[in-house]
């Protein structure tokens, strides 16, 4: 049994010091070698892509639901579906806007890169790299790292809109809100510092997801069971660190007012 | 010139290269034999520090590569040598001409215009043409080892480390890959390290070929001092008889 735990907190340590120094890494080579521009774009155009549709109709039902909730709650307590608006967009754009969208990219994107690393991994290509006068944190991580960084903020914003016209159709069409007074209730309420909250919160899941899923691939040994064993490890990992870190991180940016 | 003093790699508890000495003179070829699983690859990538080794020094050119810290001076040891990957090791989200212009763009001067060029003229020097749009999945075992060398050659080494080069090859295409070896060393004194289970290949490039077996050089020689020697292990190993002192098992149910 507790050689078990041991083993684990072992395990957890090693993979904190690998990623630990592959972000040293990267810090190291940033300034050193020449930004792999064409690399950077591709990533890119591939997470933004890849994502783009889950990220849109998750958040599309999301808003949908929390407005027919939150409608149904108020109107039951006060008669009538009031701040529907508000409780969309404030949970939105906070909270879940991020986490939805660091998520979906966790599933899609930050698997296919783990897989895609972890392949290389597995058949020498990283190691043909070194042999031929780069690196795999400079020609694979420090892109796709920016590749997150880039995408992850845009998507987010995208998934506050998709949310925030999920809720209005609710409001709208189910729960007979005006428009304007859907719309009314965000603007009223809303401030810079809740989209700041978001956003923030945004580029530390983007830093995270991009950090483990590329450790997890580079890290990867065994074959196309590594590659397997890699890639769930990722998904798994992020997305509880994503959940962990949202805590963390609300506390303390409310901490910090925003 | 790469001196090998007292190598050792372990993998975890098990030791691979035990004690290795080995001197591999510029200019030449140096054939490494070996039985599978012997650390035959284990050894030339600890020459590049693709594998970190547990113990002894690897000297190039004077500099001990095992000590080396920085990343850039690691860089810049790596600079010297190509390496030739055992299944190819090709970007499989690369074709064929892109793979072979990958270290045009690190490596060296060539101007991105005349990558074609170049990219052409190695494919053809391997016995290639007009698979520059081909993707590596898309090749044959052989194809993709031949890409690859092409991929080696194009960044123009001081020493090249082949991990089997004929394998996978037809007779006909080894020989080939054999004398352009060769006419690497003659015409550009490029250094060679070969690993081979090719006899022949061994017998007609080797300046020198070491033996290893459990993680030690046993032997090493000229072709001719092996073909003649009265050590067992080497002497099976070149005749490649199932009979005599090395014990390859095969498991049984």
């Amino acid at each position: 049994m507790f050689t078990l735990i041991g083993k684990h907190i072992d395990n957890l340590l090693t993979q904190t010091g690998g990623a630990a120094e592959m972000i040293r890494s990267v810090l190291f080579w940033l300034g050193r070698s020449r930004f792999e521009f064409k690399q950077t774009v591709e990533q890119s155009v591939s997470i933004g892509v890849d994502s783009f549709g889950v990220t849109a109709l998750t958040s599309l039902f999301t808003g949908m639901v929390l407005a027919l909730q939150a409608g149904n709650t108020i109107g039951n307590i006060f008669g009538d579906p009031i701040f529907v608006g508000t409780i969309v967009s404030f949970s939105l754009i906070r909270e879940l806007g991020p986490v939805l969208t660091g998520v979906v990219i966790s599933g899609r994107a930050g698997a296919a890169v783990t897989a895609h690393i972890g392949t290389m991994a597995v058949t020498e290509q990283l190691d043909a790299l070194y042999t031929l006068g780069t690196n795999p944190t400079r020609y694979l991580v420090i892109p796709r790292l920016f590749a997150f960084l880039l995408t992850m903020p845009v998507l987010t914003v995208f998934s506050n809109v998709f949310g925030v016209i999920g809720g209005y159709l609710v409001a709208a069409y189910a729960l007979g809100v005006p428009g304007e007074v859907y719309f009314t209730d965000i603007t009223t309420f809303m401030g810079v510092k809740d989209f700041m909250h978001g956003f923030i919160k945004s580029f530390v899941f983007a830093f995270m997801i991009a950090t483990v899923c590329c450790y997890k691939g580079v890290s990867t040994r065994g074959g196309a069971e590594g590659v397997g064993k890699s890639t769930t490890g990722a998904v798994v990992t992020t997305i509880v660190l994503i959940l962990v870190l949202d805590y963390f991180l609300t506390a303390i940016l409310t901490a910090f007012g925003i | 010139m790469i001196e090998i003093i007292d190598l050792k790699k372990n993998f975890g508890p098990k030791q691979v290269l035990k004690d290795v000495n080995l001197k591999i003179e510029d200019g030449t070829v140096t054939c490494i034999l070996g039985g599978s699983g012997s650390g035959k690859s284990t050894l030339i990538k600890c020459l590049v520090r693709l594998e970190q080794a547990t113990g002894g020094r690897i000297l190039v050119d004077g500099k001990d590569v095992t000590k080396i810290n920085s990343e850039v001076k690691l860089a810049a040891i790596r600079r010297h040598f190509g390496y030739l990957f055992q299944d190819g090791a090709l970007f499989d989200s690369m074709t064929v001409g892109e793979n072979v212009a990958f270290g045009l763009k690190y490596l060296t001067d060539i101007p991105p215009a005349d990558y074609a060029k170049v990219v052409k003229e190695k494919l053809a020097l391997v016995g290639l043409k007009d698979v520059e749009h081909l993707n590596p999945s898309e090749l044959s075992g052989g194809m993709r080892k031949r890409v690859s060398l092409a991929r080696v050659l194009a960044i123009s080494p001081k020493c090249i480390l082949y991990d089997e080069p004929t394998t996978g090859l037809d007779p006909i295409m080894s020989d080939i890959i054999s004398e352009l070896i060769l006419d690497l060393k003659h015409k550009l004194g490029v250094t060679s390290v070969v690993i081979t289970h090719d006899m022949n290949s061994a017998f007609k490039i080797a300046d020198k070929i070491a033996f290893l077996y459990e993680g030690r050089i046993l032997m090493e020689g000229t072709p001719d001092e092996l073909r003649h020697t009265d050590n067992p292990y080497v002497k099976q190993f070149v005749s490649g008889s199932s009979h005599g002192p090395i014990q390859m098992k095969i498991m049984k149910d």
